[in-house]
Formats: C-alpha cells, structure tokens, sequence
C-alpha cells in the first residue's frame, strides 16, 4: 500500500507510533486484566476487545474532545482510546471505589463525563436510542458536535438498530453510527441471525449513508471516520459505517468457544492490527526495534502504575450501598 | 390561573407553562405535535412553540424513551408522552435498564433530569391490550420516581415539580380523568411531589388509593358517612417513594386501612402498602389491612364485565362494612 504521506516527516511519524502505542495499550491492558480475572481480581463479566484495537483507535481519532462517545460492554478500548486513565479503569474492574464509575459498574459499565464518554452499555442495541437523545441534545441547542455510537452486529437485530437509524435520519441528528461487525452475536454467526448481512444496505434503507471499512487497517478506520465525522458535526445527518473486524479471544471468559474454529480464529490472527501495522511501519522505516522496545516498555509501565492504582484504591464504604441512586436535592 | 378547568385542560396548562419558562424543555411523543396529542393535552402547543419543542415521534417507544434519556444527559429537560402505559412496555428496557441505572452505574457521575407522562388505568370498554395499570411495576423500581396526579390542582402543579426534580419522573395519568372538572387557584399548587395528601378527614377507617380510584373512594365515603361510618381518604400522590409517615398517620388515628387498587392483586403495590402497615402500625390496627384490587383477569371488553373486575364505589363501601363486622 502507498504511503500517503511523506514518510520522513517527524510530525507524520509522531502519529503513526501514536496509534501503534494506542493499540498497544488496549492489547496489553486487557491482556494484564484477564490474568488478574484468573486470580480472582476481576470479576463478574470480562468482554475482551482483543483483535479489534483498530476500531476505536482509528475511530478516536476523528473525534473532538466536545463530541460525545456511546459504547457497548466491551469498551475498555475505547475507554482507554478516549484517554481515560488506565488506573480508574482498572480500579473499576476491581470493584475499588477510586474505579471511573466507584465500583458501581465494572468491566460493562466505564463512564467518564468529564470525557464525553457516556457508558458503557450492556443491554444490545440499547445505547443506540441514547446516543439519538445526546446528539438531539446538541441539536436543539446549537451545537456542532458529534455523538460516535459504537455497537456490535448482533445489535443490528435489534428493533432500537431500525427505530435509532430512522429516528436519527428523520431528524438529521449527529450522529456516528459506528457498527463494529466482529461476526458473532456472542456465539451466533452473521449468517445465522441475519437474512441480509449487508450490514451498510440495512444501514442505507433508513436513509443513512454508510460506508463498509476494513476494521483491521487503523488508518483505514482513521481515515474513514475523519471523512465523515465532518459531515455529521456540520448537520448533515447521521451517518453509517460498517467495520469489519474479529474479536480474537472468547466472547467473556465464560465462553468456551464451540461455535467456531481454532483455524478461523487463526486465518484472522494474521491479520492482527496491531502486527500488521507494526510491520508497515517497519516497512516505512518509521519503526525501529529500540522504538518497539521502548514502546512495549512505556505501555508496560502504565499496565503496571494502573493496577498498583487499582491494588491501592480503597473500597466504598458499605455505609454508602444506596448513594447515587437519587441525585442529592439542591443539585441541579 | 384560577378557576374553573379539566384535569385535560390543566395537564396542558402545565406543559404550556414548562414550554414557555424554560428553553432546555421540550416535548415529544406520539401524535404530540399535529394531532395535538391522543388525549388532546397538546392541543394548540405546536402552532405555539414549533416543531423543534414539540416534536411528532414514530411508533418507534424504545428510541422515544431513550432519547429522552439521551437529550437529558445532553443537558435538555425533555417531557416525554408515552401515549399509554400499555404501550410503554415496549420502552421498558430504557426504563428500567437505563433511566433508573444511569446514575447510580455511573457512580454518581450521571443525572437523568427526564419526565415521562402516560395514560393509564380502564374503564373505557378497551380491554384487554389497552386498560392496564402497572404504575405499580414502575413503583417496584429503585432510580425513579413514580407519581399518580388526581386532582386538577395536581395535573396543573405536578409536572413544574417533575420538571424540577434531577432524576426520572414518571407521571401516570388516569384517562378517565381528562375530562373531569376541578378548581384551580396558581397561587395555592402542590409544593411537595411525594407527599400524601388527606382528601377527606376521618375517624373510622383510611381509604389508602390514587389516581382514578381516589374519587370512587371518596364516594364510597359518602355513602358511608351515611350510616355514620366516617372513612379518611388518603390520596398516596407519590407511588415512588411512598409516604410511609403519611400512611401511618392516618392508621395511628383510623386503626383500619383498606389499600384500592386499579392494578391486579397479586405482587401489587396494594401488598406493598399492606406489608408496610403490618411493619408499621401493627399495634395500631383493629382489623387485618385489607385491600380492593382489580380481578385477576385480562381486562374484558363488556362493560358489566369490565365493571365487575375493577374496584368501584360500591365494592368500596361492601368491603369498610366488611371489615366493621370484624371485631378489633
């Protein structure tokens, strides 16, 4: 693949081995949480991202600091590509009230206001109606800010995916509907939940534009939500993309995987976002093996600061069960 | 405003004043805008305000109600209108997976500043898909708020409360009162959402109800007094919280208590009520609580069947002189 860029600009490099070091951090963050889910330090459900890191990476990129983010249950990546610190993530894996979400939530459910980063959802196609609702927000008040909706493909089945779709195009709204198309609804294949897999069809029959990416080429989602985050912060309406992508480890770590094989799995590692980049930049000569070290070394030091954060943090008083079901009077 | 109004006219009264005194409200809901809403509460508020504060939905309650929830964490104060309770069921999952959860999952980080109105209860020969009254589920659910207005007074007052409140309010409104006439005076609405109200004092038993089912209590009352039985009748308001010290109160003077009902028996908000005198007032009582509940059927469509399965004046006033005959 040409290069599109002169490759020995510095500030073209910087960006590269950002997003090199963005997919890092997830691979290794999660790698780190599910040994410490083995040993009893998180419980409850795991959803790993593994092999998907692309996605949010990429995606992350186009989007402003003002636009706002709705994720699904398997949003650690895009907690962390959002810049959400390691540590309160961890922290709220381990249940520890200094998590992002005091320990209320967990894995499933990282919520980061001050980041625009709205959950976090763990009913399928259920943030989708949400993520309509911020975007009408900033519609009715002026706003040119976009709301990314990230949701897998088993949500595509859900009636909120059809009623969210319309309701967002009827309405021009705002918003980035990002559908990450890992082929499995947990353990049903595409092909057997959908009679139309043409994800970007169903997309373009409510009246959305919708574009099919690969999900495993960072620059490609990269480049493709930068095309298209513009046109949604301008008003032009909702728009969809389809990327293709494939979650490498089970679906949680319940899942003992009899709904695929080993070799599958397999013929997708060598697609690997993370390798597969690396060795383009290698190829570009924008990395070298001290680079690669030092990145491993930088990404391991944050892995381990985050769960010293989460190993120290203390747990909520038991005295506070019930805070936060009611906002406090007085608040506005 | 004072005088004379419908509890329809009242219900719109609120919405024209939450439109007009505040920029970040809006409404919207099924056949809100054009149609001026199923029970006419909207009536004349599109010509008034635009289409971008009264906004026509698709039959689309999920993506309605959620979006609600959305705009309200995008900093708007939306008035959702789910047409019925009935057809609520289909946004239930945004109800109760993420208008209730939102805050406390976010660990305090998230506020749902939401109102939800809709219709509920039967009487109109609609059976069985159109005449539910599962206030009380909702009721069952910690993160939201559940009230019930009766009065015109309170259709006029509780929504500028809602509209106050941080979190998810849910205004459930009998369709059998829209057409009901009642006084009003601005200077003298509700202040307080959740408290309980003593719509007719009394000394000899507390009619415990709500909604559509407080003015058959107050006629049974009528009726009663009579005969010389006074009854207190207690109009709860709020189903979410409840006001268990208002409950109380009024079981400390009466010692008897009889919970009506429009919603079926069984794991009904009326066995809430109960369980929590029996917790609560125990010693006070001269009678088991008892309680008028709607029949354990899917609502039928003939009047004199539908009339039988739900609680009315007169199954009221059998059931306080039933519990009279019982000896405290």
């Amino acid at each position: 693949m040409p290069f599109p860029c002169l490759p020995n600009l510095p500030v073209e490099r910087d960006r590269m081995l950002h997003l090199l070091r963005e997919m890092l951090r997830i691979r290794r963050f999660e790698e780190k949480a599910a040994e410490l889910y083995t040993v009893g330090k998180i419980r409850g459900f795991l959803h790993l991202y593994i092999g998907e890191e692309a996605v949010a990476v990429g995606a992350m990129q186009a989007l402003t600091a003002d636009d706002a983010i709705v994720a699904t249950y398997r949003e650690h990546g895009h907690a962390l590509a959002r810049g959400i610190p390691a540590g309160p993530l961890m922290a709220e894996m381990y249940g520890k009230a200094n998590g992002v979400s005091r320990g209320r939530g967990g894995s499933m459910h990282f919520f980061d206001v001050s980041r625009r980063f709205y959950g976090g959802h763990a009913i399928v196609g259920a943030g989708l109606p949400i993520a309509v609702g911020l975007a009408l927000a900033d519609r009715l008040q002026g706003r040119a800010r976009v709301t990314a909706c990230f949701f897998g493909d088993g949500a595509v089945a859900e009636g909120e995916f059809h009623e969210s779709l319309n309701l967002a195009a009827l309405w021009k709204l705002p918003v980035l509907f990002l559908c990450e198309n890992n082929l499995y609804a947990m353990g049903t294949a595409i092909a057997r939940h959908q009679a139309q897999p043409d994800l970007a069809r169903k997309a373009e029959s409510a009246g959305l534009c919708a574009e099919v990416v690969d999900g495993m080429d960072v620059l490609a989602v990269e480049a493709a939500t930068r095309r298209v985050a513009d046109t949604v912060r301008l008003g032009l309406g909702p728009h969809f993309l389809e990327l293709q992508t494939y979650r490498f480890r089970a679906h949680s770590m319940y899942d003992p995987e009899l709904y695929r094989t080993k070799e599958e799995v397999e013929q997708w590692k060598i697609r690997d976002p993370i390798a597969t980049f690396a060795t383009r930049l290698r190829e570009w000569r924008l990395l070298s093996d001290p680079d690669w070290a030092a990145l491993e070394a930088t990404v391991a030091g944050e892995i381990e600061d985050a769960v010293r954060v989460a190993e120290e943090g203390p747990w909520e008083p038991v005295a506070d069960l019930t805070r936060d079901v009611y906002t406090p009077s007085g608040t506005p | 405003m004072t005088g004379k109004l419908t509890y329809r006219e009242a219900v719109r009264a609120a919405l024209r004043e939450a439109l007009a005194g505040d920029p970040r409200v809006f409404l919207m809901g099924e056949d809100v805008g054009r149609y001026g809403g199923a029970y006419a509460c909207s009536k004349g508020l599109l010509e008034e305000f635009g289409g971008d504060r009264v906004r026509d939905t698709p039959l689309s309650e999920s993506t309605f109600v959620g979006a609600g929830i959305g705009a309200a964490l995008g900093g708007m104060r939306p008035i959702v209108e789910v047409m019925t309770v009935n057809f609520s069921l289909l946004a239930l999952d945004q109800i109760v997976n993420n208008a209730a959860t939102l805050r406390h999952m976010s660990g305090g980080q998230l506020s749902v500043p939401l109102v939800v109105r809709m219709a509920t209860g039967g009487g109109r020969q609609l059976a069985a898909q159109h005449s539910h009254s599962l206030e009380g589920w909702y009721a069952h659910i910690p993160g939201i708020k559940v009230v019930a207005p009766a009065t015109v007074a309170d259709a006029r007052g509780m929504l500028r409360l809602a509209l106050r409140d941080p979190d998810p309010v849910f205004i459930f409104e009998h369709a059998m009162l829209y057409p009901m006439e009642g006084e009003v005076d601005d200077a003298a609405l509700p202040r307080d959402l959740t408290r309980a109200a003593v719509r007719r004092s009394g000394v000899d038993v507390t009619v415990i109800t709500y909604g559509g089912s407080l003015w058959k209590a107050l006629e049974a009352a009528e009726q009663l007094a009579k005969e010389g039985i006074e009854a207190e009748v207690l109009d709860l308001r709020s189903l979410r919280p409840l006001d268990t010290q208002g409950i109380m109160a009024s079981v400390a003077k009466t010692h008897r208590a009889l919970v009506v009902d429009e919603a079926w028996r069984t794991g009904s908000l009326a066995a809430e009520i109960s369980a929590q005198i029996m917790e609560g007032a125990f010693y006070d009582l001269d009678a088991p609580v008892a309680r008028l509940c709607s029949a354990e059927v899917p609502m039928p469509y003939a009047k004199h069947l539908e009339d039988a399965a739900l609680p009315q004046a007169t199954t009221i006033v059998d059931a306080i002189r039933g519990m009279r005959k019982r000896r405290g």
